[in-house]
């Protein structure tokens, strides 16, 4: 359940000038795109705000606005869902994931249902708004339900991308979205494809393995610094964090001496958990070292740069830890 | 699909409710009988309401029971499980040889709605999903235009959960009129009388705040379960609510109204004994298999 009214981002003096569109904004506007010539697809809103303004054209009895009631919500979706409509529910990524997740399990994921979370405010994309809005649990908590895909979009092009690619996802879709506007990739990256691991750098020393917009970028920019010192990094956005990409990781294992995790979630369950679950049951003894938040609600008051600083979340952390991982061989 | 005679409504295929009813009960208490038993009480207090809907309200075909046009039944208390079960079989969705598999290993009839049953429209037992599915169902109706109906049978011990009340909320504010919930108002609940846990008296003005048209019926009188249900909605764009009262238990006076009916198992003489007292009181004598 959320009260929060049209606050201000929290200025962040070091960042550059941020690109133009939040992915939660994108999604948004691909949605509202797609509505009017799928008659399947219905908008449930939880009194986000995101939709506020938005012209639906022919395919404005198709959004429904279910109010503060995110286990009704849930619910709602799965018997529209049921009765062959595709919706898309609309709250924040901890209400989904902690709030309403009897309702995303039983009524979504046991019916394998093609209902599409977008879930906003991730990770601490929530920023000042603190504890109670940030989302460290929801990697853990969706992917380890049956049927579920949890995607996670690293930019805005990204996001336009798999929101379209939902349509050739039969059963459930987490969409793991953020709510400030975040750097774009570099260009020139190959397109997506569901539950196949996007290739950003090559690199024969190290793997580093990055989920969500900060994460990624700075996996990037540790290769850099490793690349400074003599050491290739390669590196996979992994933006679909189930079904996730074994064959990749196990190329990675194999043809790298290490692979270091890079989130904006706790460690326990999220992206480093999994791909730990899969490098260590090929028994390559390849080391996993993660870059995530710790067994701590997050530390600190601010803006998301500022507490993924404040809590670890870095790229001088994940080249801290290939560095750790390389001298242990 | 019913005719009325001077001794009760008739369904289609010429039996009375009460007759489907009393066959209901004997399915009931043979599961029972399972060396797992069932959640007897509870399925007892609502087995007029499903034989009301399955066989004078419902528009559907048991031999096709996917069928898109079909009314929908969601069992939100679904506990009562071995209740519907029965109540899907004498209906003809599936031979009712066939409940005799209840409670066996990897057998498809267990303890709460499973969906892989003929009928059976979704999985329910955790309390308080099904009025939110059937806001769902709802809303698709609306959207297609359809006069589909959607009911949804409901404990009374289960409204004490707030998913309830959001789905309430939102079936009022959104005009859902194809929406009927029935509440089995047996007033019990595992550890005794609902008013005594978390009362949800005085709960007809309660629905009536939240915008539904409330009806109030004895919820073992077909003739009053069927004027209700039937004639749904009858205001139109507010969602309707049946609260039907009912006893805990009911057809064994040994157990009526009773807790303790909640969950059993009916071993050897009790099965027997139970058989007999339901056959006693709809006035069969006669012993069958």
């Amino acid at each position: 359940m959320s009260v929060t009214v049209a606050e201000p981002e929290s200025p962040d003096v070091r960042s550059e000038a941020p690109p133009p569109r939040p992915n939660r904004e994108v999604y948004r506007d691909v949605l509202a795109g797609l509505m009017p010539a799928d008659e399947r697809l219905v908008c449930l809103d939880s009194d986000t705000g995101l939709f506020s303004g938005v012209d639906w054209g022919t395919a404005a009895d198709r959004y429904v606005n279910l109010g503060i009631a995110e286990q009704n919500l849930m619910g709602v979706a799965a018997g529209l869902a049921k009765s062959g409509r595709v919706p898309f529910v609309n709250t924040m990524s901890t209400f989904a994931s902690t709030r309403a997740v009897e309702a995303v399990k039983l009524d979504i994921a046991l019916n394998d249902l093609p209902v599409r979370i977008a879930a906003t405010h991730s990770g601490l994309s929530a920023g000042h708004l603190g504890s109670t809005h940030h989302s460290l649990e929801d990697l853990a908590v969706m992917r380890m339900l049956p049927n579920m895909t949890v995607l996670v979009p690293a930019d805005a092009a990204a996001t336009e991308e798999l929101v379209r690619a939902c349509a050739g996802i039969p059963g459930p879709v987490y969409l793991r979205l953020g709510r400030g506007a975040t750097e774009d990739l570099p260009a020139g990256a190959e397109p997506l494809r569901v539950g196949r691991a996007q290739r950003l750098r090559e690199g024969d020393d190290v793997t580093l393995v990055a989920t969500g917009p900060y994460p990624v970028l700075a996996a990037l920019e540790a290769a850099e610094e490793l690349a400074a010192e003599g050491v290739e990094a390669a590196v996979l956005n992994m933006h679909t964090v189930k079904p996730l990409d074994t064959a990749a990781l196990t190329a990675a294992a194999r043809t790298t001496r290490a692979v270091v995790t890079v989130e904006e979630h706790w460690a326990a369950g999220g992206l480093g958990s999994a791909v730990a679950e899969v490098v260590a049951e090929l028994g390559a003894g390849c080391p996993v070292l993660r870059v995530a938040v710790g067994d701590s609600f997050a530390a600190g008051t601010g803006g998301q740069r500022h507490l993924l600083e404040r809590n670890g979340i870095t790229a001088a952390a994940v080249a801290d830890r290939a560095r750790r991982a390389l001298s242990r061989r | 699909m019913t005719t009325e005679t001077g001794t009760g409504t008739v369904a289609a295929d010429g039996r009375t409710l009460e007759e489907h009813a009393q066959r209901v009960r004997e399915l009931i208490v043979d599961m029972c009988a399972n060396p797992e038993g069932g959640h007897l009480g509870g399925s007892m207090s609502m087995v007029e309401i499903l034989v009301t809907l399955y066989h004078s309200v419902l528009r559907l075909d048991p031999r096709e029971p996917e069928a898109p046009g079909r009314d929908l039944l969601v069992l939100s208390k679904g506990h009562g499980a071995i209740g519907l079960y029965a109540a899907l079989a004498e209906r003809g969705f599936f031979p009712e040889e066939e409940l005799a598999a209840y409670g066996t290993p990897d057998g498809v009839l267990t303890a709460h709605p499973n969906p892989a049953v003929p009928g059976v429209e979704m999985p329910t037992g955790s309390l308080g999903h099904g009025l939110p599915l059937g806001v769902g169902f709802a809303l698709d109706f609306r959207l297609s235009g359809s006069d589909r109906r959607c009911f949804v049978v409901l404990g009374d011990g289960e409204l004490q959960e707030g998913s309830v009340w959001e789905a309430a909320m939102a079936a009022a504010a959104h005009r859902l009129d194809r929406l009927v919930a029935v509440v089995d108002r047996n007033g019990l609940q595992i550890t005794g009388s609902t008013e005594d846990a978390v009362g949800l008296e005085p709960l007809a003005d309660r629905w009536r705040a939240f915008g539904w048209t409330v009806l109030e019926v004895d919820g073992h009188d077909t003739e009053a379960l069927r004027a209700a249900l039937g004639d749904a909605p009858r205001v139109p764009g507010r969602p309707t609510v049946v609260l039907a009262s009912t006893v805990k238990g009911k057809g064994l006076p040994y157990v009526e109204g009773q807790a303790r009916s909640h969950y059993a198992r009916l071993a050897g003489r009790q099965h027997k004994r139970a058989l007999a007292v339901l056959r006693a009181r709809s006035g069969r004598t006669e012993t069958t298999a």
